[in-house]
């Protein structure tokens, strides 16, 4: 089958440092990956190149069977201009650690916005889907609340159906539960966890929630300077971790809680 | 020399005409300074530095010389090279440009402090640049501008009587020749005084309306 994401010797560099190196990663449709491991080690770089928020510097990001970082000119690919990236990037969706929610909009309105700009739906079309995404997040009393007024957990489940409402294929989750009060992450968790029984969708989250990786995910990737240090399913990978990085990083992890 | 009331009312008509064309000046000037400043802003920001870099130059070049130069050689010297302009269109134009420099930089701090995850949102959506400005950036940007573009405001209405070293018509020009014809200066001079404190003082008072306005929108 082909897969959903493909990593192809994908390097990235911020000036000397390079956070990424020739890394290979393929997603299947549907999967759910879970990428921990220490700050620094690449993890979120991972998901922002694949948002397109940062350039690559080597290899080739796929999405869908399509190339995304680059485009096909004369047999030949090369680096993917703004018209590209806007015909591929909509098969991707994003939630931040910070929500990034707009602030000047309602909850409403946030969900509305890039389905009317973007994808040109009517004013009441997206309306319905954004209030149906909202309900499925719980929050079908805050729609019209401004995410001033809503608590870190709340702003996050719209930041999720925000994301949503453009009906993308792949959605990365980037420490969405980090900037939460703990009493907050768990509805966090749940939206997630219900999105995934009852969507088709490939998810790539970067979490230090190790008890809801080792629950919910497909496979477990382990980053250490740069590259996948150790992978595999959860229950192989919590239980009898092979390197002795994602054992040091385990210990310290799980001792901390 | 006494202050003579009855010849206030006599050239009072008078002066408030010409106060319509320092008026006129203001608002068509700072319209202009506020179109061309963000032309500005958002060339200064360009990633391509064939673009920021020029612009930047003469931003600051416009920024760095005096207002009544520019007046000038809009009026004087540009007829030297067959472009002749009115002396009012010169004065707006010279005053306009002048003060979009100043509100380009206000521009550029008020983008600057939408915080990046905004911008980072906004490409996570897939929005184009132009719905990305118009919907997610400006409005985050421009409430907090508004009191450094009030005080430009304010500020160019107080050197449209600049306008008057090229013989426009506004109030200053108008209270000269009113002195000159008459020999009395007291008056006219005095009036126009009062009348740029009132608007000056009634402007800022508007200013702060609108600033309430737009905070009580944001919660």
């Amino acid at each position: 089958m082909e897969p959903m994401v493909r990593f192809q010797g994908v390097t990235k560099r911020f000036g000397y440092l390079t956070v990424l190196k020739e890394l290979d990663l393929d997603v299947a449709p549907n999967e759910k990956v879970a990428i921990i491991g220490p700050s620094g080690s690449g993890k979120s770089t991972l998901l922002r190149v694949l948002m397109t928020l940062e350039p690559i510097q080597e290899g080739v990001i796929y999405v869908d069977g399509q190339p995304l970082t680059h485009m096909e000119r004369n047999g030949k690919l090369v680096p993917a201009d703004e018209r590209h990236l806007r015909s591929v990037r909509g098969k991707i969706g994003m939630v931040f650690q910070n929500f990034n929610l707009f602030p000047h909009m309602t909850a409403l309105e946030n969900c509305m916005e890039a389905p009317v700009r973007v994808l040109g739906l009517s004013k009441a079309e997206a309306e319905a889907r954004a209030a149906e995404l909202l309900k499925m997040v719980g929050l079908d009393d805050k729609m019209d609340a401004r995410p001033s007024r809503l608590s870190g957990g709340q702003q996050q489940r719209v930041a999720i159906a925000r994301a949503l409402a453009m009906r993308p294929k792949v959605m990365l989750f980037d420490e969405v539960t980090s900037a939460l009060d703990p009493e907050l992450v768990g509805e966090v968790l749940n939206v997630i966890r219900k999105l995934g029984e009852e969507h088709n969708l490939t998810m790539l989250m970067v979490t230090h929630q190790m008890g809801f990786a080792r629950e919910f995910a497909d496979r477990v990737c382990f980053f250490y300077d740069g590259r996948i240090a150790e992978q595999g399913p959860p229950e192989e990978f919590f239980s009898n971790p092979q390197n002795e990085r994602t054992r040091a990083f385990l210990s310290a992890v799980l001792e901390a809680h | 020399m006494l202050f003579d009331w009855g010849f206030v009312l006599e050239i009072l008509p008078t002066l408030a005409q010409a106060a319509v064309i320092t008026i006129e000046a203001t608002v068509v000037s700072f319209v202009l300074a506020l179109v061309l400043g963000l032309v500005f802003a958002l060339a200064r920001m360009s990633a391509r530095p064939y673009v920021s870099l020029p612009v930047g130059a003469f931003v600051e070049f416009i920024r760095s010389t005096p207002v009544l130069i520019q007046i000038f050689f809009l009026y004087f010297v540009f007829p030297q090279f067959g472009v002749v302009i009115p002396a009012l269109v010169a004065g707006v134009m010279a005053l306009g440009l002048h003060y979009s420099t100043y509100c380009s930089e206000v521009y550029r701090a008020g983008l600057e402090n939408v915080p990046r995850g905004q911008w980072e949102a906004a490409t996570a959506l897939n929005l184009g640049p132009m719905a990305t400005y118009r919907d997610i950036i400006l409005p985050q940007a421009i409430p907090p501008m508004v009191p450094a573009l009030g005080n430009y405001l304010v500020g160019l209405f107080k050197e449209t009587p600049l306008l008057s070293a090229i013989a426009v018509l506004e109030l200053m020009q108008t209270a000269k020749i009113i002195g000159s014809e008459t020999f009395r200066y007291l008056e006219p001079i005095t009036l126009v005084g009062v009348f740029f404190l009132v608007m000056s003082l009634a402007s800022a008072a508007l200013i702060r309306r609108v600033e309430a306005w737009l905070r009580h929108r944001r919660d």
